[in-house]
């Protein structure tokens, strides 16, 4: 029984648009990595790793925003890991089926696209304003509340992945709860939790609208984290609203960094985490 | 596994050592992380509003509903941000959301086997650009190609139109609420493909297979079968791109011009709950001021946070049916 011409030219429709959709949607990420990588090769130059943001007009590099946002990458990370792990094993282990973990796994979710400049905010009105000063501490605080739920999400998946007979395994060697944890369940699941945390930090790499009122920006080289500290986001943010060309070259030149490394780090990590079920 | 010495003498029994005590307070370690990302969320509701009582206190309900943001005058109606963030949000939606089903389709039912897995990586990329990337691809690259091409087009071909004309008129300058509402679209895409296309691919086979066996066309499926079992999740994944456009802070300052007039044109600039406090916010020079930007962020959190526990429900509800619990 052949199908009508209508519902046919219907189907077909339907699936044009589908096809179109992809591209559609492949189009921009291939126009925004185009732009990025053409604007920002040109703006490649050796002083950028050896040179401190300059005032307008002059040239320079980007090497205090580099570190600073390496430094509170890594801060936050140290702050953020612990706890997140910790609150993840509440939600898939020590507290499941707890009332608790329910209500924690829901606002995890939440956190987890809650808007980064309202974090931003709150981290202003915790520690900027009680400090009296914009401090690099402060910026750490804020990326670690961006990766901490996301953190969570990944341990308390990873966990809940593992069969409950290694669970089982465990106690019926007499083993306490706790140990089963750490040393059976925390091993099997380091690959996916590790995936997790690297996911995070290509995030927090990228985020600027909670660094703009707790880091601020320096235009100088300071290792000070007590104090305004230069990072990527918030220089490429500032020398792109500007009017000068130099400045503009210099957030094009960090811009390609800074995609560079969160997209390859996006892919290295799928990669692993691919090859890690097979 | 090899076991070795160190390996096997780590699972003696336990001792008091390792014992009870031990197993609390790892028990209390992991409940008091779990209070504390709860005690976050609570602290950031709370800190705002504290933040924004000033604002709250001098301008009550004006403060939403007030057209004027006079910083001379210290006088803060927040209703342009409000608007611009609410339209932005909308033209990004009405993109997003055909894109992504579309996009969810062709990954779930056309696209040839091998290819899933790099498109849908690739379109997942699209989520992992930073948001300042795409704001400076859209100032310095997306505007001017809006203004160059698209919006004199538009105001040619819609702006003398009767009803729709006001929204399509006035200078094609590539900075404005329709730019900025295109850049949000193109980051939700990836939020709500991949939910959609995840809760397509969970759709029972043999739902499915009935629906071939009684002479469905694949447009027929997805209409009939696909999109009526996935309905509450779909719902769920618009919402969750919409808190994600409405929280989103860089790219719409970018392109969203920091104006605080209202204008009925899509094509004029405006500005958002988030570019406002973006840009404004080290400004801020009086209390009432940055009272003023405390209140506007305790705003959008609690919009987003209605907006996110909405997708959240409606996703649990879809699982629910599958019959998972989690």
């Amino acid at each position: 029984m052949a199908i009508p011409a209508r519902r046919r030219v219907a189907d077909i429709a339907a699936f044009a648009f589908a096809t179109a959709a992809t591209v559609f949607g492949l189009v921009w990420l291939a126009w925004i990595l185009w732009t990025t990588l053409l604007q920002g090769a040109a703006a490649l130059t050796p002083s950028l790793f050896s040179q401190m943001t300059p005032p307008p007009g002059a040239s320079g590099g980007l090497l205090n925003a580099f570190y600073g946002s390496a430094v509170m990458i890594l801060l936050g990370v140290i702050i953020g890991t612990p706890i997140g792990v910790a609150a993840g094993t509440y939600l898939a282990e020590h507290g499941r089926y707890t009332r608790l973990a329910a209500i924690v796994s829901f606002v995890n979710d939440i956190l987890l696209s809650a808007p980064s400049i309202v974090i931003g905010l709150f981290v202003y009105e915790m520690v900027v304003r009680t400090a009296g000063h914009f401090s690099g501490y402060a910026g750490a605080l804020a990326l670690a509340m961006i990766l901490l739920p996301i953190v969570v999400r990944t341990t308390e998946e990873s966990l809940r992945l593992i069969p409950d007979q290694m669970r089982e395994a465990g106690f019926a060697l007499g083993l306490p709860r706790w140990r089963v944890t750490r040393q059976i369940l925390y091993k099997a699941a380091r690959s996916a939790i590790l995936t997790g945390i690297l996911l995070g930090v290509a995030r927090i790499a990228g985020e600027t609208a909670p660094l703009l009122f707790t880091a601020l920006n320096n235009q100088f080289w300071s290792s000070s984290l007590n104090g305004p500290l230069a990072n990527i986001p918030v220089v490429i943010f500032q020398y792109a609203m500007s009017p000068y060309d130099e400045w503009h070259t210099l957030a094009w030149a960090g811009a390609f960094v800074l995609t560079a490394f969160v997209l390859i780090l996006n892919i290295l990590v799928r990669l692993l985490a691919r090859r890690g079920k097979n | 596994m090899n076991a070795t010495a160190a390996d096997t003498a780590e699972l003696v029994p336990p001792t008091r050592k390792s014992g009870v005590g031990a197993d609390r307070a790892f028990g209390l370690i992991t409940a008091a992380a779990a209070w504390l990302v709860l005690l976050l969320l609570g602290g950031v509701a709370v800190s705002m509003a504290w933040g924004g009582r000033l604002a709250f206190q001098t301008f009550g309900w004006h403060f939403v509903t007030g057209k004027d943001w006079d910083v001379g005058a210290e006088k803060f109606g927040a209703f342009v941000p409000i608007y611009g963030t609410l339209v932005t949000s909308a033209i990004a939606l009405i993109i997003a959301v055909p894109v992504s089903i579309g996009i969810a389709l062709f990954l779930t039912d056309i696209a040839p086997r091998w290819t899933r897995g790099p498109i849908a990586i690739a379109i997942e990329l699209l989520a992992a650009i930073p948001s300042i990337i795409y704001g400076m691809w859209g100032l310095f690259i997306f505007a001017p190609f809006m203004a160059a091409h698209v919006e004199p087009w538009l105001n040619d071909h819609l702006g003398s139109k009767a009803v729709i004309g006001p929204l399509f008129s006035g200078p094609p300058i590539g900075i404005g609420m329709l730019t900025a509402g295109i850049v949000l679209g193109i980051m939700v895409i990836p939020f709500v493909s991949s939910v959609a296309r995840e809760v397509f691919s969970a759709v029972p086979a043999p739902l499915k297979e009935s629906a071939v066996a009684l002479g469905s066309t694949r447009w027929e499926i997805l209409s009939r079968v696909t999109l009526p079992y996935t309905r509450s999740a779909v719902i769920g994944a618009v919402f969750l791109g919409l808190g994600r456009a409405l929280g989103e802070t860089m790219a719409v300052t970018f392109v969203l011009g920091n104006a605080h007039d209202l204008s009925l044109s899509l094509l004029m600039p405006s500005n958002s709950i988030a570019a406002a406090i973006a840009n404004e916010f080290t400004e801020a020079d009086t209390e009432l001021y940055r009272s003023s930007l405390i209140a506007l962020g305790f705003l959008l959190f609690v919009v987003t946070f209605i907006v996110l526990t909405i997708a959240k429900l409606m996703l649990l509800r879809l699982n629910r049916q599958l019959g998972r619990t989690h």
